[in-house]
């Protein structure tokens, strides 16, 4: 409804245009990975551990062998041999991959073989006659199961402790302090579509239907991996059902070009749904102690945020979950430290927010446990603290509406009026309702991107980029900045991406991906205009003549002067006289250093939750959310607006719902399916709103874009958890909030 | 998957003496068996298939006014049927509270009652697990158990019976018919199941080879269709097994309880009807105080069998509020979220 002003005559950037691809989505025709078969095609099927540790004693190869239908079995007897480790981590963002190195076992659902053969259900049997014998050793599974120590960085490079101002000397002098202890769970991927490749070798070419949220980094990966040129590996990854950090490089996908290497036919390897649940990454668990003061004025004297999070025996990455405590709230005195424990687990990486979604839910929860105990409405509270600048790092913000989005969201919710105490309210049918808030942010960050723009001679445009689009609509906000960057509709341009023989467009994660795409693509837009533009202004025959490169603007195919609106010349008249097919220009964008240096860049938000609780059986259910975010420049409303849906979801579940339940000895997933992996489902998320909070940012880049794919989890997950605090009174402080830790022994 | 016989039965001795050869398994909707044979855990070495069984597929009012249910009506079906749902609407809730749209459309009466126990370990070939292989173990005693049984559980095994449809169905007194290879005969819903004991792989009295063809509920079970309801505990508010969940049903004359039927879900590993609660509301005004005293009596034999403890307090809840919502009446029309505390109530939680 509130869509038609944000359309402005002439351009496509503000408006809400529904997804290009839409159609053949909801048709069924659009063609993912896995729906490719080639000619002589071959279907593999992993094994996987069943222990966390120790080492494959045997496998029976004969049996599977001997199953009608069955090809070959890749087992580190045979399996093709590689150029390099793959232990070896060559490229950023990398990990270990698990390729059938040896018969070491270092985590549960660890690929211990592949069985390929010429039907899916031959291989699956195949694989289930491997009948593996283990040779097991003791786990670590808990938190508690292992010596932490503190590592060299966290998250992607950013140090393991933090200070600025003295935490000790700021709680002694508070008024009021508090000292809380949050965990959360482990959450594996379960994006719609699982991870899966269609793999065929032509000599050392390699041609790939696979989803990557990395095109080029995953050539690179791959060529390194299989000592190949990246120029002569191919990959196709038009539609993606899904990453959220989970498809940046090749995991598990490289067993199944392996296993088309060893049998020289094209193969495809899709993983099961519980094969999810071990070597594509999840979010590592956490345990996060919060020690918080205040003065007698609400002011907050000192933030601690010490955290304790998992990774894997054999491989790094660290929940960065502190790192959201650096730039939220100003206090004088800050203090972050991680410390990690190997556990006998696939390594965690990146997922929807990695270390901002769980440090969040940690220090919004540990926020409005402060209000609280200052006797403060949680609103009122975060605006006492109030951040005017990056409290660790002292730079000022690139821009900041966290004001606007708590005073937008807050009337839209109705929060006024909130009672200040918990159990106050209920519904007309004795349902306990709780309202609570929490802070969103992330950073704005940038890759590097390149990307490819052409003026044909009739008119049209062409622009092309090896963006990602992972149903965000990367395809659709990506072609509306090319057309306004070319001054031509939609229907004037053609767009490519989703495949690695175009020009490199960054990896789609950290929210970046609009932000370096776009400003590549607008770029290569704007630069082939001005190529244009010096043709017809030296052309004594155009009216466009002695016009200046600045003189002129790109607007419905034609150049216009801006002087004058009547001197004017389409792009097919210029080219056409000029003899030329037609016009080519190449642009890159990358973040600018200088603006980095000087101020901090993030998107903020504030997310109101209502929910309702059975006060006899602590059944909870978040029954209203309302978010408002500032993200810079939205390039189009209603795709943003569905990012920002999706990730309050995640809260949602975050808070409530999402969790892996490990077996304390084993370390197994006993709940790796989608009937016991829960996340919402419809009737757990009745109403959604999402308000647009104006920003405009002159220094995060060229556009004035900061990313919206993460920040909707961020801030809701917290606001749900303290919803059901002022619900109840009861203060969970594990996620998912489960049942029994409301009702306690008495009614909740 | 292995590979496995199919074979498609046009009548029911045919399928019967199919089903009788050893490493037979019958197939309904396959919703249960299917994702058991993906993953391992069953490998029937022939399907007979019921779905083009005739006659299996009605729901019939009987002459003496109760009914009888093929064993291949849909789920679904069954609970959008008018009549069903006006004479046993605690029955219609129970099953629309039940996994999914999709799932209901397909599964079976005969399959929802032979579901298998959703225990993780059971579903995991690579755990020790007396009721998948007979004295290797049971994983889930010191592991993850926070949702196993509280009631009927032995050392043996500790899981629990999924089925919501089951739970009204047993405190209605229904009667399970079945065809075997010697005859048919009937037992009732109540001694279908077995508990575990020594024998967890015993799951019910069916010999080998026997189909369910029906199921029936008798006439006395539609006179509790003014004050019966099913409430249903989950981790979310739809798509989700039941923590614990309960029916209640009563015959209210003269503001005191002339007939009270009383059932829960989620507790052991059968559904559980509690026949002493059931006589001790006889006779009392329907009142908090005898709800509660009800869910005591039902509970009081309950133990906790791991990490589940809490599930015997929420169980004497649900039974206290399925007997509350009982009492307060049958609404109209089932709510739009049905069986779940979030569904809208007549009269409030306090009413
Ligand atoms: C994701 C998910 C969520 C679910 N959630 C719920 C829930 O919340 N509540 C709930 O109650 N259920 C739930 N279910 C279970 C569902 O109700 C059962 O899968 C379904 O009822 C089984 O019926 P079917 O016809 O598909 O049986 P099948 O899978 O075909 O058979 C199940 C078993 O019954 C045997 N069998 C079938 N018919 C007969 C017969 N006539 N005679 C003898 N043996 C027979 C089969 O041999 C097999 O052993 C859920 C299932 C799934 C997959
Ligand atoms: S509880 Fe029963 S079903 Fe579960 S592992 Fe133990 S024996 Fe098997």
């Amino acid at each position: 409804m509130a869509e038609p002003q944000r359309i402005r005559h002439g351009s496509s950037l503000g408006q809400p245009i529904t997804r290009r691809d839409g159609v053949l989505k909801v048709t069924g025709q659009a063609r993912y990975a896995a729906d490719n078969h080639p000619p002589g095609l071959l279907h593999a099927v992993l094994a996987t551990s069943r222990i966390a540790r120790g080492r494959v004693a045997s496998l029976d190869v004969a049996a599977a062998r001997a199953h009608p239908g069955v090809v070959a079995v890749m087992t580190p007897e045979n399996r093709p041999p590689l150029a390099m480790d793959p232990d070896d981590k060559s490229v950023p963002f990398s990990f270990k991959l698990d390729l059938l190195q040896n018969d070491r076992v270092r985590y549960p659902g660890q690929p211990i073989a592949v069985v390929i053969a010429e039907t899916l259900e031959a291989a699956t049997e195949g694989a289930a006659l491997l009948a593996p014998r283990y040779e097991a050793e003791p786990a670590s599974v808990s938190l508690d199961d292992a010596e932490p120590f503190v590592p060299p960085m966290i998250g992607v490079g950013d140090p393991a402790e933090a200070h600025h101002g003295d935490v000790d000397a700021g709680l002694a002098a508070a008024a009021q302090r508090i000292d809380a202890t949050y965990e959360t769970p482990t959450q594996f991927h379960n994006a719609m579509e699982p991870h899966g490749v269609v793999a065929s070798w032509d000599g050392d070419r390699l041609s790939l239907d696979m989803p990557t949220q990395g095109l080029a980094m995953t050539q690179m990966r791959l060529a390194a991996l299989f000592g190949i040129p990246a120029e002569g590996i191919h990959i196709r990854s038009p539609f993606i059902g899904g990453g959220f950090g989970s498809k940046l490089l090749s995991g598990p996908q490289a067993l199944g070009i392996l296993a088309a290497r060893l049998v020289g036919r094209p193969v495809k390897l899709v993983l099961t749904r519980a094969q999810m649940y071990g070597p594509v990454s999840h979010r590592a668990p956490t345990r996060q102690r919060l020690r918080l003061g205040t003065a007698e004025d609400g002011a907050l004297t000192a933030l601690d945020h010490h955290v304790r999070a998992a990774t894997s025996r054999f491989d790094d990455f660290i929940e960065p979950s502190a790192s959201i405590s650096h730039t939220l709230y100003a206090a004088p005195a800050i203090a972050t430290r991680t410390e990690a424990v190997r556990l006998d687990a696939g390594t965690p990486g990146f997922m929807r927010a990695p270390g901002e979604a769980s440090g969040s839910i940690a220090l919004e929860s540990a926020i409005d446990e402060m209000a609280a105990a200052c006797g403060m409405d949680p609103l009122a509270f975060r605006l006492r603290n109030y951040a005017e600048v990056e409290p660790v790092s002292g730079k000022p913000f690139s821009s900041k509406a966290l004001r606007e989005c708590y005073a937008e969201g807050a009337a839209r919710f109705g929060w006024d009026g909130r009672p200040l105490a918990p159990r106050q309210m209920r519904d007309e049918q004795g349902l306990l309702v709780g309202w609570g808030m929490g802070t969103a942010t992330f950073p704005a960050m940038m890759f590097h991107g390149e990307a490819r723009a052409v003026i044909r001679r009739d008119g049209t445009g062409l622009v092309e980029t090896g963006a990602h689009d992972m149903g965000q609509g990367a395809w659709t906000a990506l072609a509306q900045i090319a057309a306004d960057s070319l001054g031509l509709n939609l229907a004037q341009l053609e767009f490519r991406s989703g495949s690695s023989d175009l020009p490199n467009a960054g990896l789609a994660g950290g929210s970046t991906h609009t932000a370096t795409a776009g400003g590549a693509v607008h770029a290569a837009g704007t630069q082939a205009i001005a190529r244009l533009t010096e043709v017809a202004v030296a052309d004594p025959r155009s009216p466009l003549f002695g016009a200046g490169n600045v003189g002129v603007v790109a607007r419905d195919g034609r150049l216009v002067r801006w002087d004058d609106e009547s001197r004017s010349e389409s792009f097919a008249d210029i080219l056409g006289r000029a003899g030329l097919p037609e016009i080519e220009a190449r642009g890159s964008a990358a973040g600018d250093a200088a603006a980095m240096e000087h101020y901090a860049m993030h998107a903020h938000g504030a997310v109101f939750a209502e929910v309702k609780v059975d006060p006899e059986l602590g059944q909870i259910r978040a029954t209203r959310l309302v978010g408002a975010f500032a993200a810079g420049r939205i390039i189009n409303p209603r795709l943003v607006r569905s990012q920002y849906y999706g990730g309050m979801i995640w809260g949602v579940s975050f808070a409530l719902h999402e969790g892996a339940v490990l077996d304390p000895r084993t370390g197994r997933v006993m709940n790796a399916d989608l009937a016991e992996y829960h996340v919402p489902v419809n009737a757990d998320v009745p109403s959604v709103e999402a308000i647009l909070v104006e920003e405009e940012d002159p220094h995060v880049n060229a556009l004035g874009i900061k990313g919206v794919g993460e920040i909707g989890i961020t801030g809701t997950a917290g606001a749900v958890a303290n919803a059901v605090w002022h619900a109840t009174g009861v203060r969970v402080r594990r996620f998912p909030i489960a049942i029994e830790q409301l009702i306690g022994g008495k009614e909740a | 998957m292995n590979r496995f016989d199919y074979i498609r039965p046009g009548t029911v001795a045919e399928a019967v003496s199919a089903a009788a050869v050893p490493g037979s398994a019958y197939l309904a909707a396959g919703t249960n068996l299917l994702d058991l044979m993906k993953i391992g855990v069953a490998r029937p070495e022939r399907l007979v298939d019921l779905n083009y069984l005739p006659g299996l597929d009605a729901i019939e009012a009987l002459p003496d006014g109760g009914v009888r249910i093929g064993a291949r009506v849909r789920n679904a079906d069954l609970a959008q049927d008018p009549g069903f749902r006006r004479r046993f609407p605690a029955v219609a809730e129970a099953l629309l509270s039940g996994a999914s749209g999709q799932l209901r459309n397909m599964a079976t009466v005969g399959g929802n009652l032979l579901q298998r126990t959703r225990c993780p370990y059971f579903q995991d070939t690579a755990s020790a697990c007396n009721r998948r292989a007979p004295g290797s173990g049971c994983d889930a005693r010191g592991g993850e158990n926070r949702l196993h049984a509280v009631l009927g559980w032995s050392e043996a095994c500790i899981a629990t019976h999924p089925s919501d449809f089951c739970v009204p169905l047993v405190a209605l007194g229904a009667v399970v018919e079945i065809a075997g290879p010697a005859g048919p005969r009937e037992v009732p819903l109540a001694d279908f199941h077995l508990l575990p004991g020594a024998t967890p792989e015993r799951e019910s009295v069916l010999a080998p080879g026997e189909l369910v063809t029906a199921l029936r509920l008798p006439a006395e079970a539609a006179g509790f269709a003014a004050h019966a309801r099913y409430v249903k505990l989950r981790e979310r508010t739809s798509y989700a097994f039941a923590v614990v969940s309960a029916a209640a049903a009563l015959r209210i004359e003269d503001g005191r309880i002339a007939a009270a039927r009383l059932a829960l879900g989620g507790v052991a590993a059968k559904p559980w009807r509690a026949e002493a609660a059931e006589a001790a509301l006889v006779g009392a005004a329907p009142d908090a105080a005898a709800f509660q005293q009800a869910a005591e009596i039902a509970l009081a034999e309950a133990r906790p069998s791991g990490d589940n403890a809490f599930k015997i307090e929420l169980a004497r809840r649900i039974a206290r509020r399925a007997l509350r919502l009982a009492a307060a009446g049958t609404p109209e029309r089932l709510p739009a979220l049905p069986a779940s505390p979030f569904a809208p109530l007549s009269g409030g939680l306090h009413g």
